[in-house]
Order: structure tokens, then C-alpha cells, then sequence
């Protein structure tokens, strides 16, 4: 195997344009699924720079530990994601079922 | 070739990243998704974390997903307002927000490329769910069984926030 190594920075830049795309999507959508899934984006992308960080401390024995704890640290964005996406699904659902819309314009009562 | 699957794998999460945000049909969109989660457990793969691509392809994938899913099925979402339909200002302070954003971390990876070059995936075995599930059984024990009460906590609110209201 011709063992290229992978720049952990290239990681990160991905991080850095998915992060992006993200935001894009959640301050330019009004749907309320679609500004949800724009927000998985940008968890996925944070859990990227986890992985960067962890894979470039991996490289070193004595910062093992740090590399095991980034990965832990991933294993819990995922854990929060999941318990995420199931309150605000239920929300949208209750929105959809008040005003008729999961817009996120209409949801406007406390807006002054 | 890792570098060259390394980088195959950004370009497909990218673009999927931009069939997420820009297309009007939330099928898409949500397809989009599940595509670029394949590609980033890819990546996890490639940088040695066998677990963490699992739990990616099986939990987001498999479970986050298709709670979305349901959702989009259930409301019967057809055809949604078009990509920066609102004012024209907020479209462009949005795309100057997350340029900017996406700017910052790019300099700040920039800084930080001559720190180290990089390294051979898989250099050191800690991927595997042997050395993760003994770190959650031990040091993190009290983070692990928070992360179980706040799923329990997430199911119960979930399940009022979904119930029928009696008028």
C-alpha cells in the first residue's frame, strides 16, 4: 500500500465548507425541515473537526488519550443530534398542526 | 489513493451539502443528506474510525433519517418556498454570515498547516469500539449516562409535545 498521508488540515477545510453550506441553509431557508436538516450539516461538520483533531493526535503516542476523548466527543454530538431531531420534529409537527405551515415566518406570536 | 478516496469523498459531501440547502422538494433535500452521510462516514473510515463510521452510517442514516422522513410523509411537504425567497437583504447578509464563517475556519486551518504534516490512517488503534466502549464504561462513565437521561428526557417531550390536545 503507497501509504499517502492525508494533511489533517484538508480535514478541516472540508469542516470549514460544510460549516458554510450549513449556515447558508439555515439563515436562507423558511422551511422548517429544511433549515433542521441544514442544522445536521453543520453538526456533521463540527463532528469533522473533532475527527481532524482526533486522527492528528492519533499520530502521537502520547496524546492518544486526547484522540480517544475526540472521538468520544463525536459519539455524543451524535447522541444529542438524535435526541434533537426527535423534540424539534415534534415541534414542527405541533407548528404544521396550529397554523397550517411548517414555515418558520408564521411562527410569530412572541416576535414584537 | 487514500488522499485521492480522501478527497472523491469530501467533493461527493460537498455537493450533496448543496443539494441539501438549494433544492425546493424536501425528498431531495433529505436524500441529499443521506448521501452525504455516507460520504463523511467515508472519511471517519479513512481516518481510522472504524466505530465512529458505523455508528454514522446506522444511527444518522439509519435512525435520524428516516424519523425526518417520516415527518416530511406525515405533513405531506410537497413543494416548499425556493432558496432565499425572503428579502433580497437577507439573502445577502446570509450569504455574507456563513462566507465569513466559513472564511474564519478556513484561516484558521491555514495557520495551522505547518504544525504537522499529517498522518497515516489508522497509525495508532484506537478506532475500534474496544478502546471507546472501555472509555465510556470508565472515564466517561457520568457523561454516558447523562446522554441516557437526556434521550429519555427527548422521548417524553417528544411524545407531549406530540399528543392529539383535547379541546
Amino acid at each position: 500500500m503507497d501509504a499517502v498521508a492525508i494533511p489533517y488540515t484538508w480535514v478541516l477545510a472540508l469542516s470549514a465548507v460544510l460549516f458554510a453550506i450549513g449556515t447558508m441553509g439555515v439563515l436562507l431557508r423558511r422551511n422548517g425541515i429544511a433549515i433542521f436538516l441544514s442544522l445536521e450539516i453543520m453538526l456533521n461538520s463540527a463532528n469533522l473537526a473533532f475527527a481532524a483533531f482526533a486522527f492528528r493526535f492519533a499520530s502521537d503516542h502520547a496524546t492518544a488519550a486526547a484522540a480517544l476523548d475526540g472521538q468520544l466527543f463525536i459519539f455524543f454530538v451524535i447522541a444529542v443530534a438524535a435526541a434533537e431531531a426527535a423534540v424539534g420534529l415534534a415541534l414542527f409537527i405541533l407548528l404544521q398542526r396550529r397554523k397550517g405551515s411548517i414555515d418558520v415566518d408564521r411562527a410569530n406570536i412572541l416576535r414584537w | 489513493m487514500v488522499s485521492i478516496v480522501f478527497l472523491v469523498a469530501a467533493a461527493i459531501a460537498v455537493i450533496s451539502a448543496l443539494f441539501v440547502v438549494v433544492p425546493r422538494n424536501p425528498t431531495t433535500n433529505l436524500l441529499s443528506l443521506v448521501v452525504m452521510f455516507f460520504a463523511m462516514a467515508a472519511i471517519f473510515a479513512i481516518l481510522g474510525m472504524d466505530f465512529l463510521a458505523a455508528i454514522q452510517i446506522i444511527v444518522y442514516s439509519g435512525a435520524i433519517l428516516v424519523l425526518f422522513l417520516f415527518v416530511i410523509m406525515l405533513l405531506n411537504i410537497r413543494r416548499v418556498e425556493a432558496f432565499g425567497s425572503g428579502r433580497p437583504i437577507q439573502a445577502l447578509l446570509g450569504t455574507l454570515v456563513a462566507a465569513g464563517i466559513g472564511g474564519i475556519v478556513l484561516v484558521i486551518a491555514g495557520l495551522l498547516l505547518p504544525v504537522a504534516g499529517g498522518v497515516l490512517p489508522g497509525a495508532v488503534d484506537l478506532g475500534t469500539a474496544i478502546p471507546i466502549g472501555r472509555a465510556l464504561m470508565s472515564t466517561h462513565l457520568f457523561a454516558f449516562e447523562f446522554i441516557t437521561l437526556l434521550l429519555v428526557a427527548a422521548i417524553v417531550g417528544a411524545f407531549y409535545l406530540g399528543k392529539r390536545e383535547e379541546e
